[in-house]
């Protein structure tokens, strides 16, 4: 049954600041592009009573690059990361991520902000974010503050985000290597994943992996290994330590560590040609 | 709440958090757009909001105001719904408008790859899809080509 929506509180702030004095007062539940929260409502789950609406909030939006470092706005739908030429020219991962998120209908909606916010284990925008080293840019009425995002989440669709902050923007930097990105899903479109990967290949190569622990992982092991020229053998021998799946409706652990292993050998040898 | 709707200028006293697609059937008694999974994956319920595909199940009816909102209804006239009809694009229905709002948006020199993946976020459990993409190829083919002419890519059509 659906959730009674018109028992619910929607505040709209007008700007940031308000935005964010609001959440000072505390119990609101941000709402932007509505792609995870609506399901939740049409499925009769209720995350709160009171619902803050940051969609009008032009300052949370914008994708530009100064001094290496791309910068885009937590409210920068999926269609306005694809196709901004900043994250086409530097982040070609991120577009790929973003592509496979869902279809059309997705892209026109959801925001990056809400991915990192929703904290799936399967948000397939997180291991890119990973992978590069994004920073997470909280925002209070205190300031600002600025989190590694591989130190972000804390647990289970949970991080270190306080009730009274907000996503601002996401920071990522420019890294040299080619970049790889892989979603397996059931289907090619409109699917959740099984096993997400985003990788560069670096030296050391960065790579982290979604839908294989309770949160993003980065596999810092195995890229050390590969550094120190591990066998691709051994190299998934420890990626296998790095993971922790599960068996879910949507695929089993063991599953999920052959095709993690797999998508390690693929990454490597795809990209061995153009170091 | 102001939005133009169709063409025309409405307003509503929804509660802002109801769901634009129970605005658009109940109040304003457009049925075309129907309510699949209610999750954002069958594309059922696809209006365009200011010309872009969106699931209307997603979308609270507070982001509609000022905006420009079309259904199927608005595409009423639309040489896609003949080109459905004619090709054997639909078969229960449920989908139909919702594949037709989508395929609406499609630029006229797509590829036929393309094509398949504007079409993703909508599903058939009838069809198939062969009739489907029958019937976008030759709404495609009759329109006239905007962009310059590219030999080869549209042979097959």
């Amino acid at each position: 049954m659906r959730a009674p929506v018109t028992s619910f509180e929607l505040v709209r702030p007008a700007s940031l600041q308000d935005a964010l004095a609001l959440m000072r007062e505390g119990g609101l539940v941000p709402l932007a592009g509505c792609t995870d929260l609506y399901v939740l409502l049409n499925a009769g789950i209720t995350p709160g009573q009171r619902f803050v609406d940051l969609w009008a909030l032009d300052e949370l939006r914008g994708i530009d690059v100064d001094r290496g470092v791309v910068r885009l706005g937590a409210l920068s739908t999926y269609r306005e990361v694809m196709s901004a030429p900043a994250v086409v020219g530097h982040l070609p991962m991120l577009v790929e991520a973003s592509r496979v998120v869902g279809a059309e209908q997705i892209h026109n909606r959801g925001t990056l902000g809400g991915n990192i916010a929703n904290g799936s284990p399967a948000g397939d925008t997180l291991p890119v974010l990973a992978a590069l080293d994004a920073t997470v840019v909280l925002a209070s009425v205190d300031g600002e503050r600025r989190v590694p995002f591989t130190s972000f989440y804390t647990g289970y669709r949970s991080s270190v985000r306080r009730g009274d902050e907000l996503i601002a923007h996401i920071e990522v930097p420019i890294r040299a290597g080619r970049q790889w990105f892989r979603k397996v899903g059931t289907r090619a479109a409109q699917a959740i994943s099984k096993v997400v990967m985003a990788a560069v290949r670096s030296d050391p190569p960065r790579i982290a992996l979604g839908s294989v622990a309770p949160t993003v992982v980065r596999a810092w092991a195995t890229e050390r290994a590969l550094a120190a020229g591990a066998t691709l053998a051994e190299a998934r021998h420890v990626l296998s330590g790095e993971i922790h799946p599960i068996d879910d409706i949507r695929s089993t652990a063991a599953y999920r560590h052959q095709v993690a292993g797999n998508l390690l050998e693929r990454f490597w040898r795809d990209t061995e040609s153009a170091r | 709440m102001r939005f133009t709707l169709n063409g025309r200028e409405v307003g509503t006293t929804a509660h802002p958090m109801t769901r634009l697609l129970d605005v658009v059937r109940e109040e304003f008694g457009l049925t075309g757009t129907k309510e699949g999974c209610g999750e954002g994956e069958c594309g059922a319920c696809t209006v365009l909001l200011d010309g872009l595909p969106v699931n209307a199940c997603l979308v609270p009816v507070a982001h509609a105001s000022g905006r420009e909102v079309t259904t199927i209804e608005g595409l009423a006239a639309h040489a896609l719904q003949r080109a459905f009809a004619s090709e054997g694009g639909v078969q229960c229905g449920i989908c139909t408008p919702g594949f037709v709002v989508a395929a609406s948006t499609i630029p006229a020199d797509a590829t036929d790859d393309e094509v398949r993946e504007r079409l993703a976020g909508n599903i058939c459990r009838c069809t198939g899809y062969g009739g489907i993409c029958r019937a976008v190829a030759a709404w495609r083919a009759g329109r006239p080509r905007t962009a310059p002419a590219d030999a080869g890519s549209s042979a097959t059509e």
